[in-house]
């Protein structure tokens, strides 16, 4: 087993908040949410990889042949359902925003604080 | 009977599918009817659900796949009397909320009940899950609802920003969640929390646990709101109606703690279980949130805000109570689930009525403007008391199980922060009800900070209806700790669901349940220093809420000394909640990676 997907997978996640917290325009803050959460995918993935593995579709196949783990490719896609969802809405907001402000700065939206 | 689990989720999300796909073409009343109907239906479901949950453990496989040799195959929703009772609270806050907007929000477009319906079955759905990735799912689902409510009045900047912050925030926990689920399932191999319970009991549990107890514990402390991942609670309970914060402070942000004890006591305690570490971060954890949210709620003038950061302040206690784990501190936070929720519910309901009475929401702006209101002025005090918990008063009953806890655990110092907390809230919407409802003190407090900007729109209520919703919440929640043999079955229902091994062995294995024993139904007693505790917190309370009223009129050296202390920590206190979501990200992760750190420490050794 290699760790680098591990260390790929806690790369992106850093990478991912530290653009979040620095950023400068809702858009960007959105996709820097995506690149968090693509984390998880890289994660899921290398977890369910098995070496020499075959897709896991056993129709026609001896049985005992080696296939990935079906179950993480299942939560991936669910996962990336959920995201494409908040996703639309954070972008939905931020027109909202761009709308009655003129901005998209997060920091220059301060309507309410304290 | 492991049909009614599916139900509690399927009628209100085909009814959301119903009444968004209908909009055009049914009348609005017959909608109307058909939703409260359908939220109506899921509570009285939930009260039945609870009836045979007293006495076995419903499981349902979805699509009969039952466990085989005690592996877990499919997917299943595990329910026992802690689970049912949460759902059947959330189905009576989001039933009265729903009566509540019937004339509240008529303005509104059809997808907000569609909406409310969608965050009713994922609540549901999350407090009877037996499934880790399940968990992930129903809490995004009942998040995404939630993000759209409380953005629901695109037209103000206050309510846009309010829900990118709070959207973004529980999605970063969200993600850190899935993070946790991904490790988790590359350790043991299952996602059934009883099956990765039983497989974590067997070896040495290792830094791999750890980092993914730490991201699944903070996924859920972020929707629980706890310090630090409360900032973008306030943001959000500011913005959104009146009836959706009902049930976001009511239910929806509570929640996060049934995650946590659910996962605490089905996997974590099975590596961790045999010390301490984890409970007392999490018993920190809970004081700090108590104290410091009843610091902040004091500190407010916008009724929401205040409202906001004491449903913080309360989460705090119940977290701590949690921490204890032991039975009487889960009995606790149970019963203050369930009292916290009634009256939180029927504060906000107040508050919606304040609102609609005079397009204000600002505490100062509001001053004796309500002389008279008697109905929501008694509403407002009572529910006050019930959440400060004046001696068998609302969350009394289960603040004082959580007192028996602490005591009973040698920590009898918890007592006196927790109730502090609880006394700090309280005296902030004490002075907030006497200057509304009475015309007590000066209509100007430069203590409170500047107001925020008021949403001026007259509504055209059926106003008895509202003040009848928020004083059946209100009556409710006061009676809770009065009911006789609630105590007792809370201790039962707390026993139950921290014995992991019988649960594990009911999911996977179906054995049967051992005989339930006969509870009596008497109404339960609590320890003397819980009473002396209560009775001081309510006086303590009083006292501090006359002291923000009247503050002027204090000798001149005490308010030089006071103002000299106290600047600094409340200036650093409101820099910290600065409104920016940046911000609130960092705190996220300073959080994460304290909490996790600790527990490394601690755990690893």
């Amino acid at each position: 087993m290699s760790y680098l997907p591990f260390a790929v997978a806690a790369w992106i996640c850093l990478v991912g908040i530290a653009g979040i917290a620095t950023s400068r325009n809702l858009i960007h803050l959105a996709i820097c949410l995506t690149v968090t959460q693509s984390s998880s995918y890289v994660l899921l993935l290398s977890v369910g990889y098995v070496k020499h593995g075959k897709a896991p579709i056993f129709i026609g196949t001896k049985l005992g042949t080696t296939a990935v783990d079906p179950v993480v490719q299942a939560l991936t896609l669910t996962d990336i359902v959920v995201s494409v969802v908040v996703i639309a809405l954070i972008l939905a907001l931020a027109l909202d925003a761009h709308r009655l402000s003129g901005t998209v700065d997060p920091d220059q939206i301060t309507d309410i604080a304290g | 009977m492991t049909w009614i689990p599916p139900l509690l989720v399927a009628i209100p999300l085909l009814t959301a599918a119903v009444t968004a796909g209908l909009d055009h073409v049914t009348p609005r009343r017959l909608q109307d009817a058909i939703v409260v109907a359908a939220s109506a239906a899921t509570t009285a479901l939930a009260f039945v659900l609870l009836w045979h949950a007293e006495s076995r453990e419903v499981v349902h496989w979805f699509g009969g796949w039952q466990p085989r040799h005690g592996v877990a195959l499919g997917i299943d929703f595990a329910v026992g009397p802690l689970a049912a009772g949460m759902c059947a609270v959330i189905g009576l806050v989001v039933t009265l909320a729903l009566v509540y907007s019937l004339t509240f929000l008529h303005e509104a477009a059809r997808l907000y009940d569609a909406l409310m319906l969608v965050a009713l079955g994922a609540m549901c759905g999350f407090a009877m899950s037996g499934d880790l990735f399940n968990l992930f799912v129903w809490l995004e689902l009942m998040a995404v609802a939630a993000y759209a409510l409380t953005g629901f009045q695109v037209e103000r900047l206050g309510p846009v920003q309010g829900a990118v912050n709070f959207a973004i925030t529980n999605s970063l926990g969200g993600y850190l969640f899935a993070i946790g689920i991904a490790l988790i399932y590359a350790r043991t191999g299952s996602l059934n929390l009883a099956q990765i319970g039983d497989t974590l009991s067997h070896g040495p549990a290792g830094g791999l646990v750890i980092v993914a107890m730490t991201l699944l514990f903070c996924g859920f402390l972020i929707k629980g709101a706890i310090v630090p991942f409360h900032l973008w609670a306030a943001d959000a309970y500011a913005v959104a109606p009146a009836p959706v914060c009902a049930v976001l402070g009511g239910v929806m942000t509570d929640i996060g703690l049934i995650g946590v004890s659910r996962l605490y006591w089905t996997v974590f305690d099975a590596p961790f279980g045999h010390g301490h570490a984890v409970g007392d971060v999490l018993l920190w954890l809970g004081m700090v949130t108590a104290v410091l949210a009843g610091t902040m709620a004091f500190l407010q003038r916008h009724l929401k805000r205040m409202l906001a950061y004491s449903v913080v302040c309360h989460i705090g206690i119940m977290l701590a109570g949690i921490g204890l784990l032991d039975s009487s501190g889960l009995a606790g936070a149970e019963l203050m689930f369930l009292a916290h929720a009634l009256l939180t519910a029927g504060l906000f309901f107040v508050a919606g009525i304040l609102h609609s009475d005079h397009g204000l929401i600002d505490e100062l702006h509001l001053h004796g403007r309500a002389r008279g209101c008697w109905a929501p002025a008694a509403a407002w005090f009572a529910a006050t008391i019930g959440l400060i918990g004046a001696p068998y008063v609302g969350i009394y009953l289960g603040h004082g199980l959580i007192d028996e806890g602490a005591t009973e655990l040698g920590r009898p110092w918890v007592l006196a922060l927790l109730w502090l907390g609880s006394a700090l809230a309280g005296a902030a919407l004490l002075r907030a009800g006497a200057r509304i409802f009475l015309g007590w003190g000066e209509a100007d407090d430069p203590l409170l900070g500047q107001a925020l900007e008021e949403d001026p729109l007259e509504r055209d209520v059926l106003r008895p209806l509202l003040v009848a919703v928020a004083l059946a919440a209100v009556v409710l929640g006061v009676a809770i700790s009065v009911v006789p043999g609630l105590g007792q079955r809370a201790e039962y229902a707390a026993d139950r669901f921290q014995d992991r091994s019988g649960y594990a062995a009911r999911v996977l294995r179906g054995h049967p349940f051992p005989a339930t024993p006969s509870l009596p139904v008497t109404i339960r007693h609590t320890s003397v220093e819980s009473l002396l505790y209560s009775g001081g917190a309510t006086v303590l309370a009083c006292a501090l809420a006359l002291v923000g009223l009247y503050r002027r009129r204090l000798p001149r050296f005490v308010t030089v000394a006071a103002r000299r202390t106290l600047a600094l920590p409340i200036h650093v206190l409101r820099e910290v909640h600065s409104g920016v979501v940046g911000d609130y990200v960092a705190w996220v992760t300073v959080g994460t990676a304290f909490v996790g750190g600790v527990w490394a420490l601690l755990l690893h050794g």
